[in-house]
This record gives C-alpha cells, sequence and structure tokens, in this order.
C-alpha cells in the first residue's frame, strides 16, 4: 500500500501537557468563598449536630455547664426509651411513629392517585374555565392552616372526624392533592401529547394511552411531588394537635412537643425521638434524589 | 377500500378558526395532498379524520359511513406525525410493533411484521435502539414503519418530511411515492411544501385560513389556479400579477403598457383586473408580437436558470431565463409574454375568469 511522505512522517496531533491555568473558579476556592460556607455550614448544621449529640448523651451530660462537645459517655438509653416504655412493651412515642406512618403515607397516596390524574386532565383536555379552576385550587394552599384549624375542628365535630386517623388523612390529602394538581401539571405539560395520539391510533384506548405511554414518563414526576406531599405530612403540627387527643391517635410531631412542658424535660429523650422522625424523610429524600433532579430537570429530557 | 370524506368541518381555538367548513372527498387508493401555508388548518383536518380533534361542526365518512363520533382506535387509520411521535422509552422494534400489539396479534405475526417493514424500509440495524439514539431521518422510517405496518383503511401524514435535510427529503419524496404505488392504499398528506404537493399528489386540495380554495390534480392546480392567491402560492417563482383592464380588443395596464387581449376572456370593458403571468411563460430572450416594456431590475442566478427581475410601470415581474443571461440594471429591454398560458383575475374578488372559451 502506497503511504505518502507527509503521512509516513506525522507525529500525530502534538499534545500539549501543560496544565490548564488554574482560575479562581476552580478547585482552589477563594478563603472568603471558603469563610463564608463554613460560617453557613456551622450555623444550619449545629442545632442538627446538636440534637445528634444530645441524643446519645447521659442526662448529667446533657445538663453539664460548661456544655460537652466530645468528652462524654456514649449511651443509645433514650433510642431504646423512644421505642420501648418503662415497664416493658411498646411506648407512647413508638405508638405516634406509626401513626405519622400510616397517616402521611396513606394520605400521599391518596393525594397522588387522586392528583395525577386531574393534573393529567387539566394538561390535556379543554376543561371550561381552566385558569380560573386552577387558580381556586390554588388559592386553597393561600390560607395557612391554624386560620382554619377553627372551622375544621367543628366540622369534624359534627362528622364524627375528632381523634381519628381517617380525619388527619383527609385533611393532609386535601391540602396536597392541589400542591400535586399543581406540581404534576407542570410535569405532564412537558410531555408532548402526540405520544397518546400516536397510542390512540395504534388502537389505544385514552386511558390505555396515558397509562402505557405518558405515565412511565411521568414517573420521576411523581416520585418528587410525592416525596414533598410526604415531607408535609409527617411533619404537619397545627392539624395534628388540634385534632387529636388521645396517645393512639396522635401523630409524632405533637407527641414530641408534647414530651416539653412538663415539671422536668427529658432532653435525651426529646432529641433521639427528634432524630428518630427526621431520618425517614432524610432517607426517602436520600433514595429519589435522582428523580427529584430529574423532576426539576425534566424540561431538558430530550423529546 | 379506504375511501376518507369530511363534510364542512368547522373547529375553533379561541378566536381562531382553524377549519371554516371543510370538505375534501379522497378517494379510494389515492395520494390525496391538503396543501397550504402554516396556519391554514392543514393538521387540523388531519387530526379531524384521525378522530384526535372535537369538532364544532361538520362530519367525517370513512367507506361510506359516519365516523364522526367513532374513537381514533375503531377509525382503523395509521398516521405519521410531524414530530414523529416516537415512544421515547421503547425500542424501535416495540414502537412498531405497538399498532400490532393494541389490537392483540400473536408474537410470530408481529415478528414476521416488523421484519418486513425494516427490510422495506432499509432500518433492520436499528431495531435494538431506542429513538434517541435515531437521526432525523431514521426517526423519519421508523415513523412511517410503525404506520405501514398494519393494514389500515387509510394513511394520515403530518409533515412527514418538514423536519429532515433537503437530501433527504428528496429521497423520501420518490420513497413514498414508491410505497404508494406498492401498496395501492389511500394516503391524506399534509404540506405546506408546493413541490412536495405538485410532485407526489394524484389531487391536491389547497387551503387557506381554514377554507379549501381549489381540489385538483397539480396539474389543474397549477394551470388553472382558481383564485389569485392558489396563483401566488403555488409556483416558484412567484406568479406577477399586473393590474390592468380589458378596452376593446386590447388589456390596458394601470401602469400604461397595452396587450392584446385573449381571445378567450370575456371580461367586459373596463372591469379591474389582474392579469397572472409566470415566469416560465415570460420571456427576455425570445422576440414575440405581444411584449411589456420594461427595465432590468436585477438577476438571480439559480444554477440551473437565471430569474430575471423586470420593471415595469411600478410592478416587478419575474422571468425565467438561460443562466446565461446578462444584463445591467436600469437597462431598457422587452418581455415577451405567452398570452395564451396567461390567468385573468377579478381584482375585486381575485377570482380567476371563466377561461371556457380557451
Amino acid at each position: 500500500m502506497a503511504v505518502s511522505a507527509h503521512e509516513a512522517v506525522s507525529p500525530g496531533p502534538v499534545r500539549d501537557h501543560t496544565p490548564p491555568a488554574r482560575r479562581s473558579g476552580g478547585r482552589g476556592r477563594s478563603v472568603l468563598e471558603v469563610a463564608l460556607l463554613t460560617v453557613l455550614a456551622v450555623v444550619m448544621l449545629f442545632p442538627v449536630l446538636w440534637m445528634i449529640e444530645t441524643s446519645i448523651k447521659e442526662n448529667r451530660d446533657v445538663y453539664a455547664i460548661p456544655a460537652k462537645f466530645f468528652d462524654f459517655k456514649v449511651t443509645l438509653d433514650h433510642f431504646r426509651d423512644v421505642f420501648v416504655a418503662s415497664g416493658g412493651g411498646p411506648s407512647t412515642l413508638s405508638v405516634s411513629f406509626l401513626n405519622s406512618v400510616v397517616v402521611a403515607g396513606v394520605s400521599t397516596v391518596l393525594a397522588t392517585v387522586l392528583g395525577v390524574p386531574a393534573a393529567w386532565a387539566y394538561s390535556r383536555f379543554g376543561v371550561k374555565a381552566k385558569k380560573d379552576q386552577l387558580f381556586f385550587i390554588l388559592s386553597t394552599r393561600f390560607m395557612p392552616p391554624v386560620v382554619v384549624v377553627i372551622p375544621i375542628f367543628l366540622m369534624y365535630r359534627q362528622a364524627g372526624l375528632i381523634n381519628t386517623q381517617l380525619g388527619l388523612i383527609l385533611i393532609y390529602a386535601a391540602f396536597n392533592v392541589p400542591f400535586t394538581i399543581w406540581m404534576m401539571k407542570g410535569f405532564v405539560d412537558e410531555v408532548p401529547p402526540e405520544y397518546e395520539d400516536a397510542a390512540m391510533l395504534d388502537g389505544y384506548t385514552r386511558l390505555q394511552a396515558f397509562r402505557r405511554y405518558t405515565l412511565p414518563l411521568l414517573l420521576p414526576g411523581i416520585a418528587a411531588t410525592a416525596v414533598f406531599a410526604l415531607i408535609f405530612s409527617w411533619n404537619e403540627f397545627v392539624f395534628a394537635i388540634f385534632l387529636t387527643s388521645s396517645d393512639n391517635v396522635r401523630t409524632a410531631p405533637p407527641a414530641i412537643a408534647g414530651l416539653i412542658g412538663g415539671t422536668t424535660v427529658d432532653w435525651g429523650l426529646v432529641a433521639a425521638a427528634s432524630v428518630v422522625f427526621a431520618l425517614p424523610v432524610l432517607v426517602f429524600a436520600y433514595l429519589v434524589r435522582k428523580h427529584l433532579v430529574a423532576g426539576v430537570t425534566l424540561g431538558a429530557v430530550r423529546r | 377500500m379506504g375511501t376518507v370524506a369530511v363534510y364542512g368541518l368547522c373547529k375553533s381555538f379561541g378566536k381562531v378558526q382553524a377549519m371554516d367548513g371543510v370538505t375534501l372527498d379522497v378517494p379510494d387508493g389515492s395520494f390525496f395532498v391538503v396543501l397550504g401555508p402554516s396556519g391554514a388548518g392543514k393538521t387540523t383536518t388531519l387530526r379531524a379524520i384521525a378522530g384526535l380533534e372535537k369538532l364544532d361542526a361538520g362530519s367525517v365518512r370513512l367507506d361510506g359511513t359516519d365516523a364522526t363520533g367513532d374513537t381514533p382506535a375503531a377509525r382503523d387509520l395509521a398516521m405519521v406525525f410531524q414530530n414523529y411521535a416516537l415512544y421515547p422509552r421503547h425500542t424501535v422494534y416495540e414502537n412498531i410493533a405497538s399498532p400490532l400489539r393494541a389490537r392483540r396479534r400473536s408474537s410470530s405475526e408481529i415478528a414476521a411484521a416488523v421484519e418486513r417493514m425494516s427490510t422495506l424500509l432499509h432500518i433492520e440495524p436499528l431495531l435494538r435502539r431506542r429513538p434517541a439514539q435515531l437521526s432525523g431521518g431514521e426517526m423519519q422510517r421508523v415513523a412511517l414503519a410503525r404506520a405501514l405496518v398494519r393494514r389500515p383503511r387509510a394513511f394520515l401524514m403530518d409533515e412527514p418530511l418538514t423536519n429532515l435535510d433537503l437530501k433527504l427529503r428528496v429521497e423520501m419524496r420518490t420513497e413514498l411515492t414508491r410505497i404508494h404505488r406498492s401498496l395501492g392504499a389511500t394516503f391524506v398528506y399534509v404540506t405546506n411544501d408546493q413541490v412536495e404537493a405538485l410532485s407526489m399528489a394524484d389531487q391536491v386540495a389547497v387551503l387557506k385560513e381554514g377554507k379549501v380554495q381549489q381540489v385538483g390534480t397539480p396539474a389543474e392546480v397549477y394551470e388553472r389556479p382558481a383564485n389569485q392567491w392558489v396563483a401566488g402560492f403555488v409556483g416558484s417563482p412567484q406568479i406577477s400579477l399586473l393590474a390592468c383592464h380589458a378596452e376593446g380588443d386590447r388589456l390596458v395596464g394601470a401602469d400604461g403598457w397595452t396587450l392584446p387581449r385573449p381571445r378567450w376572456t370575456t371580461a367586459e370593458d373596463g372591469r379591474p383586473l389582474l392579469l397572472g403571468l409566470r415566469a416560465e411563460d415570460l420571456s427576455v430572450e425570445r422576440r414575440g408580437n405581444a411584449s411589456l416594456p420594461g427595465e432590468l431590475y436585477g438577476l438571480e442566478p439559480l444554477g440551473d436558470r437565471t430569474v430575471v427581475d423586470v420593471r415595469v410601470g411600478t410592478e416587478i415581474l419575474k422571468v425565467k431565463a438561460r443562466p446565461t443571461v446578462t444584463g445591467t440594471p436600469g437597462e431598457r429591454l422587452l418581455v415577451t409574454v405567452d398570452l395564451d398560458r396567461a390567468h385573468l383575475f377579478d381584482a375585486g374578488t381575485g377570482l380567476a375568469l371563466s377561461e371556457a372559451g380557451r
């Protein structure tokens, strides 16, 4: 095979071994940046760290003056007390955690099951006075819960929903459905309607087309929306404390708050309960973090 | 069988009237092109046939029976979408198989049909890929395969070639014509590209602002435009229109020129008219007895030909000439007119004058 002289002697592309110039925005952050970030991190994380520390300190270390940061004896007694009653058997706190799981879980499922099809309908169909309806739905979120809690208390008393898990599930779902509709409508808008059109011409019904071709594309959005709804229901305090009274119905936020305010406060127990309370949300958000990011950046998905 | 007919379709989106009494009759086995500028209601018409659009008024008949209230699935049609609408999470194979799966065909039948389609459209190597891994031309072929995998009543195509580059578009035009001929099926094809319409269609319907302007063969639409607007929309370079009126045996232009009055026109004297002259029916090179005096305005060399812009009075005439033609702007010249091929329109209504005598 003939090789031209030029090709034969060509040394190939010249490699440049000099490292790229370091810019201030690169790996070497400026001192000011590091300092500001450190201050911010300490301010944001100190309460969390202190909560975790308190939860594993013995009671006399909790009250020690000056406060002990590192040289204390680690104990898991408080965590045992969160779940096990002093006389054996499940503690009231563990019951309240279970209540929280049931109430937050069921209300989130309810809000998703109702909200996603509604969002799809608002996105796809010519609904009469669509904008007004959507504004009305959103307006139910304008009012802070504490403003409506008294009327709702009176209504619930008539309906026999006071001090029931169902009552809390319904009110949380009612608060989360509008949020789900609004957030999911954005996600549905991002999915081209032609997929459903094409599927209907293939021979599927409207609902089959939605289920087969649109719904799978919405899963990241549904995950993101459900996490937000779950966090709302899990953290909710005002309705929980007004609408429940007995320990076997009460959810965790009012139950933990109830630990504070006696003659002596077991801060170790409060801190341990708070850690247990914070964990599920953190774990859940961590598990779906990819979906959360995908949800936020759905607009970048190639069509 | 595969006839499609729509009567008096009306549909408005808010204040926009997308279709305003669209009536079309698509014969069995024809390549029927709906041509019009963007916003003319072409896509809405196609979606109405498919059952994807709720109508304000009108009816759709398929194979002679009323299908106005039928679901898209029940209409037994296939459609190629402008953006292809390939299912993004499914492989090419599954995309093509979808219409057969929806109709619960056996998997061996599906495999055979997908293989036949992938051979026909040369997409065998792509079957395991997903739409995001395909080029525009490949996506277009897959979309076509998904439509052709079944033998529906009719195929609906919504500007399927618009998103392709020019070379591929020309190739696919030939390919589509070949497929149409080999299947003998009914195609309803929407486009804003008059070249596609003229080169592929058996029948063309020209649409403007939701109204059908003219239906006919490509030759009829080009040679006998029903009105001034169709004459201007179909044909490139655009037809030149000159204001004039008849006076005895002459046509007198608003700019003072005169031409012999074409024998076939019946227009009474003095009625304001528009004389339509296509670039290929004009010449700056030939000598003839009917000519207009003008001056050279500009030259557009297009390789195989040169379009000469000639100013006659206040109007610009587009004249087709050989690529060797030269001249300097401002130069005086005579434009020879082939009056037998000229068009006359009523300046008020824009409608073509009766050409019964032609």
